[in-house]
């Protein structure tokens, strides 16, 4: 049988996300039976692969690099699945955004340095305008709200998506 | 003595009294029809829309909670379109002003957040607006925080029409509009305000709280202050 190929991606969010997908706990052997991880934080992979069964993303798009990987990932992925409030409404990495990327970020690397006050530029990727969903630059295919979903969200999604289905998350999940 | 009508609800035959609400009616008879701004004891203004139902022969939604009740009346409380729009209005809620629920101290006890579970809602269908919304922390005991304020008034009708004091009020119109205390004073400074803290108690979401709660720790009792209310006012 041919294992599913899967990835996780983290963009602008706290780790939580992978933290809770390692969280299934024994479930994590049951994926490893059914599916290869071939990219992601938890494995070695520098690039991201040409063909992907399923990409779990977390994070918000916040930056140019956020952005272009989030399209590559996309163009090689069949069925991508935004995990966690992050990814699905922008959460806290938007709370920047009423506030001008020039203004907020002079009030933190400036007027809030000890030492060495100046902006970053070097080596930094640029932040966009706004911390967005991926929704908003991509297309989704499964939303999966919490922050971060539960294990037992994140097993039952994976556990579906391994058997070839769709999970069935009406009134399962929220958001926060 | 109010005249008896019988109306259906879902095909059921109900007995209701003139002068009731579908919504009234409907609850009595153990219906449920979702619903935001309206809360038993205060007065019902139509402001969320979430309580639309379908009456046979009117080619338009009605709001329940404002709706009296007419004799021979058939109402339909849930279809595909209903939940359809009720869909697009927490949808609307969740996208016109900044709802982080994860750090929210209402997270697991907010109405709205509750609804958007109960209907499924996975995501919103429409782009985040990300306006930029003050935060009032001037009183000593509690926290308004436009960011989650939802605009149902609730806080506007308890303080007018429970505690006397008519503190709150909504200015500007449309998506500017914005809930006002005292000519637009900060909390801290109106005079008027005596503290009762029902505003807060009622707020459907995490727009107000008390201070000192951290996320997910705020709950409220809405509940005690209908039955105050009803018991005030003598209204059912
Ligand atoms: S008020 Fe409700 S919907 Fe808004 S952030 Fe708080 S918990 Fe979420
Ligand atoms: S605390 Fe009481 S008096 Fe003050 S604004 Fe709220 S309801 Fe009105
Ligand atoms: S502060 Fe709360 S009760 Fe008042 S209008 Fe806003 S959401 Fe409603
Ligand atoms: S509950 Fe009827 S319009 Fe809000």
């Amino acid at each position: 049988m041919n294992k599913l190929r899967l990835a996780t991606v983290w963009l602008d969010g706290c780790s939580g996300c992978h933290m809770s997908l390692l969280d299934i706990d024994e479930a994590l052997m049951g994926v490893a039976m059914k599916a290869d991880l071939v990219y992601g934080p938890l494995v070695d992979a520098q690039e991201f692969p040409k063909t992907v069964d399923v990409t779990l993303v977390e994070g918000a798009v916040s930056s140019q690099e956020d952005l272009e990987k989030i399209q590559l990932v996309r163009q090689r992925t069949k069925l991508l699945v935004a995990l966690g409030d992050c990814a699905v409404t922008s959460n806290v990495p938007a709370m920047r955004n009423p506030v001008p990327v020039k203004k907020l970020l002079e009030r933190i690397y400036v007027e809030g340095a000890d030492v060495h006050p100046g902006v970053p530029s070097n080596g930094v990727p640029k932040l966009l305008k706004a911390a967005v969903p991926l929704q908003d630059v991509v297309r989704v295919d499964l939303h999966v709200p919490g922050c971060p979903p539960p294990a037992g969200t994140i097993a039952f999604v994976v556990g579906e998506l391994l058997e070839g289905r769709m999970p069935e998350l009406s009134g399962k999940v929220r958001f926060g | 003595m109010a005249q008896k009508v019988s109306i259906r609800i879902d095909g059921e035959y109900v007995g209701a009294k003139e002068g009731q609400t579908i919504l009234e009616v409907a609850r009595k008879a153990g219906k449920y029809i979702p619903a935001l701004c309206y809360m038993e004891g205060l007065s019902a203004v139509g402001a969320c829309r979430l309580c639309i139902v379908e009456v046979s022969g009117v080619g338009r939604l009605l709001p329940a909670c404002t709706t009296p009740v007419q004799d021979g009346m058939s109402v339909t409380t849930n279809s595909e379109k209903l939940a359809r729009y009720r869909r697009m209005v927490v949808d609307f809620l969740l996208s016109e002003r900044n709802h982080y629920c994860a750090v929210c101290v209402s997270n697991g006890h907010c109405e709205l957040q509750g609804l958007a579970q109960k209907f499924g809602i996975t995501h919103v269908h429409y782009g985040y607006g990300y306006p930029k919304m003050p935060v009032d922390l001037s009183h000593e005991r509690f926290v308004l925080d436009h960011n989650r304020c939802i605009l149902c008034t609730r806080c506007v009708r308890v303080c007018a029409e429970v505690e006397g004091a008519h503190v709150w009020d909504t200015a500007s119109r449309g998506i500017r509009t914005m809930l006002t205390g005292e000519l637009n004073r900060p909390w801290g400074a109106i005079r008027s305000c005596t503290g009762c803290g029902k505003c807060v108690q009622v707020c459907p979401t995490g727009a107000m709280a008390e201070k000192g709660w951290a996320v997910e720790e705020m709950t409220k009792r809405s509940d005690s202050i209908s039955w105050l209310a009803t018991q005030r006012g003598g209204r059912e």
